[in-house]
């Protein structure tokens, strides 16, 4: 093991500690709130909870989407090295803050699981995201990456799509004030501005080359 | 669960007195956002008597904590904890009120003559939010009845508009820029509503005066209608011949109706109205229960006799 290994390694390890110290905190208010109900989550427990997973899995996959633009930015290339990490906390914040909402809100009950998907639309597109992210996930390995070759970037553009749809979801379920879409509409739009400009620019060159 | 109208002979005859004293029972809302702190000193209304009103037979009271520390005042922030944290900034002492319209005497009465003359009495009714949440709340106030009587409403005047104080420099949510809401807020009653006994205006809860994160010094209860409708820390009311713009019913009309009637079949696009969370809910519990037509209060019905109210919602 070389010492940049040894580095690499631990630069990892602090990485996943970070991302789920939000859930270590949720563990530990899990445990104040059974000694003493109230005094973590107040009086709605399911709300607070929910709101605060999808508040992080929001927040994590921006960060996701953060990565190589500073990698870029930083010029240290290596450091998307931690994407895939980033990107699979996303979704397992997102697939806590689901099983939050189908245990604590919807109390494990299918009808009002199946009402709320045909009628909520804020509900059918936090699904789809959900959905969307799937693939993603089981795909984000070396093994899946070789495989699927030049194919295995397309299918992870999809993460724009999650992106656009998880903002879709905080925008409709906003009522009154709409800090909080903007915020993360706002950054949303920055990362994929950023891509964009980034393509178009591409393009105008390759068209320089051909003529 | 039966319902429970308020009947004169449930209520005790002897008198208490509001106290002075804020929250000492509400530590949970002391330690998150310093609501002690602030000095405020309604006098006007400290040694005042008020007839106690009895429990709902077979509903727990929510514990003061809750009703101090989960509340809906987007004047302070949209997240149920900010009106706690942050409404201890507005000034309610001294207020007045403006009376206006369709009225025979219009003027604006320091809240003190305002309530000079009214009897104080308890009433412990169920808080139904539109968000499918609910609580059980002994609110201290008078029928609405007997304030506007004071002013003499004319033979023209068909509704009640009722407006919060709009004060940005202390109501940090109405400083927001991305607020949908257009300040200030307002809600309104047909008259025979307003009129209606079970209409009360609040100056306390809880044996004390109302904390300001619900809506002192003075705000309606309207307990068959959605929470949204019992608007907070009024400063005018305004008699009118034709239905006023509503807040939330002006920003999203299909989504709040105008009436807002406790309806567990007319459904909201975000929440199902058929059933409720009484608060507080544990981890292992949601304490879900099925939510009546009026919120239990049927004795409204005849205001609504013949109207279509999946229609009129
Ligand atoms: C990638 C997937 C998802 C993301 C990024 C996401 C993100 C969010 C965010 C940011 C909030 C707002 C939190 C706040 O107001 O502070 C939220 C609330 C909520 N989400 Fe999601 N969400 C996702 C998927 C889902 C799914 C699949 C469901 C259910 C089927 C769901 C149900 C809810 C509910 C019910 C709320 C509102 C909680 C309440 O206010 O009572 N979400 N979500």
């Amino acid at each position: 093991m070389t010492a940049s290994d040894a580095r690499y390694r631990w630069a990892q390890a602090t990485v996943i500690a970070l991302l789920c110290a939000p859930l270590a905190i949720l563990a530990w208010d899990f445990v104040r709130e059974i000694r003493q109900p109230g005094v973590a989550f107040g009086p709605d427990p399911a709300e607070t909870i929910v709101r605060y997973l999808g508040e992080w899995a929001i927040r994590i996959l921006l960060a996701t989407l953060a990565v190589s633009p500073v990698a870029r930015l930083l010029g240290r290339p290596r450091l998307v090295r931690y994407r895939r990490t980033f990107g699979l906390a996303a979704f397992s914040y997102a697939v806590v803050h689901f099983t939050g909402y189908l245990v604590l809100l919807a109390g494990l009950d299918a009808g009002t699981f199946l009402a709320d998907f045909v009628e909520r639309p804020y509900i059918t597109v936090g699904l789809a995201a959900l959905v969307l992210l799937v693939p993603l996930a089981v795909t984000s390995t070396r093994r899946w990456q070789r495989r699927l070759a030049r194919n295995w970037r397309r299918l992870h553009r999809l993460v724009y799509a999650i992106g656009v749809l998880a903002c879709i979801h905080l925008l409709w379920l906003s009522k009154g004030d709409y800090m909080d879409a903007a915020l993360y509409g706002g950054i949303l739009a920055l990362l994929l501005g950023e891509r964009l400009a980034r393509y178009t620019k591409r393009l105008r060159e390759r068209g320089v080359h051909e003529t | 669960m039966r319902s429970a109208p308020i009947r004169p002979s449930e209520i005790t005859p002897e008198h208490v007195y509001l106290s002075r004293r804020r929250f000492i029972a509400g530590g949970a809302a002391l330690t998150l956002g310093g609501v002690g702190a602030h000095a405020l000193s309604e006098d006007w209304l400290t040694g005042r008597g008020f007839r106690p009103g009895a429990p709902i037979e077979g509903e727990d009271t929510t514990p003061i904590e809750y009703a101090t520390a989960y509340n809906n005042f987007y004047e302070f922030g949209t997240d149920k904890d900010d009106p706690a944290r942050y409404a201890h900034e507005m000034t309610v002492d001294p207020w007045s009120v403006e009376v206006a319209g369709e009225v025979a005497k219009p003027g604006k009465l320091g809240i003190e003559d305002l309530l000079a003359n009214v009897d104080l009495e308890e009433r412990v009714y169920r808080l139904r939010c539109v968000e499918a949440w609910s609580m059980v709340i002994p609110w201290i106030g008078f029928p609405v009845k007997a304030l506007l009587d004071r002013f003499e409403p004319t033979g023209a005047a068909k509704f009640v508009e009722f407006t919060t104080l709009h004060r940005p420099d202390e109501m940090r949510g109405q400083r927001s820029f991305f607020s949908g809401i257009d300040w200030p807020y307002v809600e309104a009653l047909r008259l025979d509503e307003a009129y209606h006994p079970l209409a009360i205006l609040a100056v306390g809860m809880y044996g004390n005066v109302l904390p300001n994160q619900n809506g002192a010094p003075l705000r309606l209860v309207v307990p068959w209608k959605y929470g949204f409708k019992s608007i907070k820390s009024i400063v005018r009311i305004r008699l009118t011949r034709r239905r006023p713009g509503t807040t939330w019913n002006m920003l999203q009309p299909r989504e709040y109706g105008f009436y807002a009637n406790v309806n567990p079949t007319v459904d909201h696009p975000r929440w199902s109205q058929a059933s409720e969370r009484r608060l507080p809910s544990t981890l292992f519990s949601p304490n879900r229960i099925e939510t009546r037509m009026f919120n239990g209060y049927e004795e409204v019905a005849s205001l609504y006799a013949d109207m279509d109210l999946r229609r009129n919602y």
